[in-house]
């Protein structure tokens, strides 16, 4: 299997991210992703930009075991994991995550499974820059409840 | 000696990211007092707080978990990247 897991501040390319996804293999035969962006708002109140910080080491080993994971779980073929870190304007890109797989199915359930995961166990902080000063995010029910359902979904 | 990381907002109310701890065997509640003894009362109270995570050697752990001679114990809240 094809991994790539990535926790760096310079952006990254998404085309050519999915190029070598594609290229892995000749076995691949659709390739599924997800980018996040950095947006402009968040509970309502304007962001003029976010900083990032983790946890050097363990993360890109739970991001390893993240993909572990899916690749027990669905059919894999490559998974590219990469966030960006540091200082992050809107508009910005920063996270990427694309999974190579035979058919979509695989595909696009594996993806949406490690974005899920990255989000309630991957050793990330985020710090917004408001029109209110400066905070530290929490921690989301929705995007706990979100990586929860993949612990009741049988077929998933 | 066991190694102390800490990480965002405890980073932030704590001052530091990173400090040491001398002494081997032990468990995180002794370790969190013996930082509270070096460093302030304010690191028992910031290190306790409900939603506090904790991580022995890079890997998540729950409850009062053990520590030796050696550990690394990281400090965190909730993640919140993606």
């Amino acid at each position: 299997m094809y991994t790539r897991i990535l926790v760096q501040e310079e952006p990254f390319d998404v085309g050519e991210e999915i190029g070598s996804i594609t290229r892995s293999s000749t076995q691949v035969g659709g390739v599924a992703t997800f980018l996040g962006v950095v947006r402009d708002i968040n509970d309502d109140d304007t962001v003029s930009g976010l900083y990032l910080e983790h946890y050097p080491g363990m993360t890109e080993q739970q991001l390893a075991a993240i993909i572990e994971t899916a690749a027990e779980r669905w059919q894999v073929l490559a998974a590219t994991v990469i966030h960006r870190v540091g200082e992050l304007a809107p508009n910005d890109e920063i996270v990427f995550v694309g999974v190579g797989s035979e058919h979509r199915g695989d595909a696009f359930a594996a993806c949406e499974f490690i974005m899920d995961y990255l989000k309630t166990q991957a050793t990330f902080w985020k710090k917004e820059k408001t029109t209110e000063g400066s905070r530290w995010l929490a921690e989301r029910d929705s995007d706990v409840e979100a990586a929860a359902r993949w612990d009741d979904s049988k077929e998933g | 000696m066991i190694k102390v990381l800490l990480f965002a907002g405890l980073r932030e109310d704590l001052g530091v990211d990173s400090t040491q701890v001398s002494g081997g065997d032990q468990r995180i509640s002794e370790l969190i007092r013996s930082l509270a003894t070096q460093h302030g009362s304010i690191w028992q109270e910031t290190l306790t707080a409900e939603n506090i995570l904790v991580a022995v050697n890079q890997t998540m752990v729950k409850g009062d978990h053990a520590v030796s001679d050696g550990d690394e114990v990281a400090f965190f809240p909730p993640v919140t990247g993606g």
